[in-house]
């Protein structure tokens, strides 16, 4: 067959950077590590459900070993003694990997203001989203995915961003 | 019906009894804490009695006694349908109770809880160690000079944690 000598019609080609398609295709497939362990746990599994359906931002397979997920939810308290396994399994994760802190224990201890709660996980691994509430609403949390997903286009993983801070 | 556990109790452990009272189905001794595994004993082997369901223990701290740790046993009868409060006071310095679990396997963990969160001691407890925090934590939580601000955490925090999360930012 001959080679076909016409130009391309307009709008058939795309022009990018191979760092924006690569984000472009992580944000679509986010693989992620349910760390649940309290009361927001329902309002993720409603999250999860065909009700407000988290599969349609490309976020829907669960992986139960970290070494597989790129995105970790902390998803309610988490115990002084729980905080040395929950920094292993964030050291376990392969990068790039983002980290959501769900509802408001997650986020700050919330209201377990109390000797057995860390005051939020951010003191010791480093947080991409908090959401706010007791429990979240699933509104709430697909929001907080599409403002995750905005944020890996525009800078990649938090690790990376960090290098390029320190660079 | 308990009243008559409280008048058995007077009578069979003289020696350990120092007051008893009983309001609206709450039936209470107080009795020497040296004392308190023979009570708790004729309490659980004495036929009329017959207590053999363990339901709770715990232990109450006031500070402004002089005995401030006050531990509280809850036993019922499952065949006598009736239930008795068992108290014995101990100092903070020297916080010792004779440990039930000779009697009630159950009172194993309840034990272990109480040692965590106060540091009463059980004699005769085949292994008493903290249950609920980890070995190194220091003080017993529960206790009310334990400062209501102080954290503890088996693993350093982040050292470049600010002490707010960072400000939320705008949509890129
Ligand atoms: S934020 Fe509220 S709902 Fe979520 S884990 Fe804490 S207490 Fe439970």
């Amino acid at each position: 067959m001959a080679v076909d000598k016409k130009p391309p019609e307009e709008g058939s080609i795309l022009v990018t950077s191979i760092e924006s398609a690569i984000a472009w295709a992580r944000k679509f497939s986010l693989f992620q590590y349910p760390f649940v362990t309290a009361c927001c746990a329902m309002e993720f599994m409603s999250a999860m459900g065909p009700m407000y359906d988290m599969a349609r931002f490309g976020a829907e397979a669960p992986r139960w070993s970290p070494r597989q997920a790129d995105i970790i939810w902390v998803v309610g308290t988490v115990t002084n003694r729980q905080a040395p396994i929950l920094r292993r399994i964030y050291n376990q994760m392969g990068e790039p990997k983002w980290v959501m802190a769900f509802g408001t224990c997650a986020s700050t201890g919330g209201f377990y203001d109390n000797y057995a709660t860390l005051q939020g996980i951010d003191k010791i691994i480093p947080v991409d989203v908090y959401i706010p509430g007791c429990p979240p609403r699933p509104e709430q949390v697909l929001d907080a995915l599409m403002l995750l997903q905005d944020r890996i286009q525009a800078e990649g993983s938090s690790r990376m961003r960090a290098l390029k801070e320190m660079a | 019906m308990s009243k008559k556990a409280i008048r058995a109790v007077k009578k069979a452990c003289k020696d350990a009894f120092i007051d008893s009272h009983a309001e609206h189905g709450d039936h209470t001794v107080i009795v020497k804490p040296e004392k308190l595994l023979e009570v708790v004993r004729f309490l659980h082997d004495d036929p009329d009695m017959d207590m053999k369901h363990f339901c709770d223990l715990t232990v109450v701290d006031w500070p402004e006694r002089e005995e401030r740790f006050e531990v509280v046993i809850h036993l019922h009868s499952l065949t006598r349908h009736h239930r008795i409060r068992v108290k014995a006071s101990v100092a903070e310095s020297d916080p010792v109770v004779p440990s039930i679990t000779p009697l009630y396997k159950g009172a194993n963990w309840f034990e272990r809880e109480a040692f965590d969160m106060y540091g009463v001691k059980f004699e005769g407890h085949p292994d008493l160690r903290r249950i609920l925090l980890w070995e190194e934590f220091e003080g017993h939580p529960l206790r009310k000079d334990y400062p209501k601000k102080r954290r503890q955490c088996p693993i350093p925090f982040r050292e470049d944690h600010p002490d707010q999360p960072p400000p939320f930012r705008e949509r890129p």
